[in-house]
């Protein structure tokens, strides 16, 4: 006999979307319940955003170091090689990865949700069956918040396994790959690949499309060409993998298109980041009556399903497939559940390449705001005339400010950044933005000296038509 | 230049006091002789009122809602000339009256007053009109978003209110805080937001003014002074309804579509006759009842303000297609606020309808200081006993009241009998 359990509201999934979900619904006082099958956290926490952004720090350290010995920088040489002991780089990178597991678990406590870990498959739409170390329980619950996140997208010809990896894989590597492939050249491909390069991997990219970062524009994409360029990553655009070989000395990645000559690339691990999909499968999903769009669940402005009381967020609703979208929506449905008004509107949601250099996008590019017949001046502001760019020697790496305005107005729509560290600069675009602000207001903001937020000061000066640095 | 001071007129007989409706002019504004001033209400009917000289406002005095007795100053007007005001010339003050402040984005700036100037004019007690704020999508592209920030975007969403209609006066058409409060302010619209089973805790407070005031005196007054009593009795208008049929086959194009109502009319003037204490006005202060010789019929219409009663005067001198003409004028006259305080006066019966909308009974409210009304209830295919059989007859009901004090119960009775016999054999209506 199933142990039986009923809430106001279930969430399921523990990731970015389903556990802000609970812990707002707990605050709010309604009677909650999170099932994780895994790990609280989910893809962002555990084996996503977290993670690599540990081994991207770490690899940019060492790189530094390496390049200290060839050449010395800043007046600094090391005398030796720095080495490497990747294990321990994976044992910090867990150790933060543990930290904020144990973290979202308390805060979860806090708000009095309740936590079951186990897998949950829905018999229909607010009834699932979960097995759990204590035994199979069945829950039950007037409101039901679905947050089951996302995989990697697996090749037929390239199946994970052996050294077909993906970037879950990528991150729990017991050794740096001598030589590594990279399939698909999307913002994971890019970041992960860029990093191991910093790790001393040689490293080869195949993408099918004729740019890397096809979402970004050339102009934005440029600098991150330069780096890949200058440090010996080779890049095969227009290209398909088609299959991979063992070799005596490890395997060989076949890439085409066969028409145009089938080349190899050595390789000891092909990692394949050809895109995430929705976890629709594998957890009763089609007993729940939602309707889809795509391969995604389909929902409203209030993350609603077709099924009442049914909501879906995050992942599995469609893109931009970014944990802080998730949390957004995770938190709305928590409110509107306890009676509040709300709706999904933001401004824009930003996002974030952590590539080198790194790239920001918010709100409108240039295409798109073509695409809008938007009459739109724009700044530009280059990192090499900042001077906290320079002292952080990061002023020579092609890196800029971009911001969009509208020409009647000067309503600012888009801001675009590419360089070291504009990563963080990504909340006061997106802070513009929602605020509606004109490139006026930007320009009438007294920005601190020296930092990189003058840059955006004089990109919004600069589409005005008077910045003062260039 | 002169202090021209132009007080409430008389708009109508025995009118003592009026309501301010609407005002067209401010302070400030320049106006032509005739030239419309304020609307204003007496219990029958809205009246606009004219300039009676050319000139320049000083001031007003009420705001909407407002009662003014017949007499008391209404507009203050600098004229060419002496005026009308006595020892109060012009020149004194030659600024003397700034414009009270209005709401908007632009401060208004007050002038100077030289404090060697006696300032003559009495301020305004109650402030200008609010003017609404500029509609807001006038200025945004259709299918662009507005521009607010996060906390303003949750805020007109917590209150129903669509941002689409919001005037923004920041940059690049922003809507503020202010812009938000000043749309609450000016009784925008909010809209019903979904967000589930919520509970609600808004509480609108409504001003009673204008016509639903008077239709909530007149109905309280009519409750208090007058005990009720209500008769209902069923009526088969199967011949009826083929004589009505029939006759709007056979109408001219210059003749109205025929309805129940006109022969209702028509029933009630020939059952008066025997029953005069019913066609009756009971001055019940001074112990007087009116019996009239006129049957003037008050037929009660739902307007876009509320209920109104226009009047069809003589119906005894009319004839069904008369009758139905005479209401249809009304009725429009009266949806239109144009029925005149004649056209909405002096009725001695009342026949209140609500058409398909009818029901099966009701308890109709006397028009004070009448004695009778009387309601027509939905007409009905209903299966009814005729010697011994079943068979569908078109039914409706007659729901009456009548004031106890003037009207016995067996005559009130006997008059409803009368009525439905009329209605029944229909060519009694039209014989003598």
């Amino acid at each position: 006999m199933a142990n039986a359990l009923s809430a106001k509201v279930l969430v399921v999934g523990g990731g970015p979307g389903g556990y802000v979900a609970a812990i707002r619904a707990g605050q709010l006082g309604l009677d909650t319940i999170l099932i994780e099958g895994d790990q609280l956290g989910g893809t962002c926490l555990i084996r996503g955003c977290i993670p690599s952004k540990a081994v991207i720090h770490a690899a940019s350290a060492f790189h530094e170091m390496w390049q200290a010995t060839n050449a010395g920088r800043f007046g600094i040489s090391l005398p030796e090689p720095p080495a490497l002991n990747f294990g321990d780089t994976i044992r910090w990178k867990d150790g933060i990865v543990r930290k904020l597991n144990g973290g979202v678990d308390a805060l979860l406590k806090k708000a009095k949700v309740r936590v079951i870990k186990g897998w949950a498959v829905f018999s229909d739409a607010k009834t699932c069956a979960v097995e759990t170390q204590d035994g199979p329980a069945r829950v039950t619950a007037e409101h039901v918040i679905l947050a089951n996140g996302s995989e990697p997208v697996e090749l037929p010809f390239l199946p994970f396994g052996g050294p077909v990896i993906s970037s879950t894989e990528a991150l729990s590597l017991p050794t740096v790959p001598r030589r590594l492939a990279v399939v698909g050249a999307g913002y994971i491909g890019l970041e992960l690949g860029i990093a191991f390069r910093k790790l001393g991997s040689e490293v080869t990219i195949i993408e099918a499309l004729d740019q890397i970062l096809p979402l970004y524009d050339d102009k934005l994409v440029a600098p991150v060409k330069r780096w890949l360029d200058r440090a010996g990553v080779t890049v095969h655009l227009g290209a398909k993998a088609l299959g991979v070989r063992e070799t005596a000395e490890g395997y060989a990645l076949i890439v085409g298109p066969p028409e145009r000559g089938e080349i190899e690339v050595a390789a000891d691990n092909i990692l394949v980041t050809v895109g995430r999909r929705p976890r629709t499968w594998g957890w009763g999903l089609e007993n729940m009556a939602v309707d889809m769009t795509g391969p995604f669940v389909k929902i409203d402005d209030q993350c609603r399903t077709a099924m009442k009381n049914v909501w879906a967020i995050g992942d599995l609703v469609g893109e931009p497939m970014l944990a802080h979208k998730a949390s957004a929506q995770g938190e709305m449905v928590a409110e509107i559940i306890s009676g509040k008004r709300r709706t999904f509107d933001p401004a824009a949601i930003p996002a974030v390449c952590f590539t080198e250099p790194e790239i920001v996008s918010a709100g409108l590019g240039p295409s798109e705001a073509k695409a809008r017949a938007l009459d739109i001046v724009t700044g530009i502001f280059p990192l090499a005339a900042s001077g906290r760019a320079m002292t952080m020697g990061a002023g020579d790496d092609g890196g800029f400010i971009r911001v969009l305005a509208r020409r009647t107005d000067r309503k600012v729509v888009g801001i675009q950044a590419v360089g070291a560290h504009v990563s963080e600069l990504s909340g006061e675009f997106i802070h513009a933005l929602e605020m509606g602000a004109v490139a006026e207001d930007i320009a009438g903001t007294i920005h601190v000296h020296p930092t990189l937020t003058e840059a955006f000061h004089e990109a919004a000066l600069q589409s005005l038509g008077h910045a003062i640095h260039i | 230049m002169g202090r021209y001071v132009f007080r409430l007129p008389d708009v109508g007989e025995g009118t003592a006091e009026a309501e301010i409706a609407e005002w067209h002019v401010r302070a400030g504004d320049t106006v032509a002789e005739d030239q419309p001033l304020v609307s204003v209400m007496t219990d029958k009917a809205t009246v606009d009122i004219e300039s009676p000289t050319a000139g320049r406002v000083l001031s007003t005095t009420g705001a909407p809602g407002e009662k003014l007795a017949v007499g008391s100053d209404l507009v203050v007007l600098e004229v060419e000339g002496a005026g009308n005001a006595e020892g109060a010339a012009a020149e004194a003050a030659p600024r003397a009256a700034p414009a009270p402040p209005e709401p908007g984005p632009i401060a208004p700036k007050p002038e100077p007053v030289s404090s060697s100037v006696e300032v003559i004019l009495p301020a305004p007690s109650i402030a200008a009109p609010r003017r609404a704020p500029p509609p807001g999508f006038a200025t945004r592209p259709p299918g662009e978003k507005p521009s607010a920030s996060p906390a303003i975007r949750r805020k007109a969403r917590e209150l129903g209110i669509e941002l689409q209609f919001v005037a923004g006066t920041g940059p690049a058409g922003r809507i503020t805080w202010e812009d938000l409060e000043a749309h609450i302010a000016a009784g925008g619209q909010t809209q019903a937001a979904s967000a589930g089973l919520a509970e609600k805790h808004g509480v609108a407070e409504i001003k009673v003014i204008g016509l639903r005031r008077v239709i909530a005196e007149r109905m309280q007054e009519a409750k208090r002074r007058i005990p009720h009593f209500s008769y209902i009795e069923e009526v088969d208008i199967t011949a009826l309804e083929d004589l009505r049929a029939h006759l709007n086959n056979q109408r001219r194009p210059d003749q109205p579509r025929l309805t129940l109502l006109p022969f209702l009319m028509r029933a009630i003037v020939k059952a008066v006759v025997a029953y005069p204490q019913i066609n009756a006005r009971f001055r019940d202060e001074e112990g007087v009842i009116e019996r009239h010789e006129a049957v003037n019929i008050g037929i009660a219409t739902q307007t876009p303000a509320g209920l109104v009663v226009p009047v069809v005067h003589h119906a005894e001198a009319r004839d069904v297609w008369d009758c139905a003409a005479e209401v249809a004028r009304l009725a429009d006259a009266a949806r239109q606020g144009k029925a005149t305080r004649q056209e909405l006066t002096g009725s001695t019966i009342t026949i209140t309808s609500l058409g398909t909308l009818g029901g099966v009974s009701t308890t109709p409210v006397i028009n004070y200081p009448e004695v009778a009304i009387v309601g027509p209830n939905k007409i009905a295919e209903r299966p009814v006993v005729r010697g011994g059989q079943i068979v569908i007859r078109k039914m409706m009901n007659l729901s009456s009241s009548f004031d106890h004090r003037v009207v016995d119960g067996v005559d009130a009775a006997e008059f409803i009998q009368r009525i439905r016999g009329l209605l029944e054999q229909p060519a009694s209506i039209f014989v003598d």
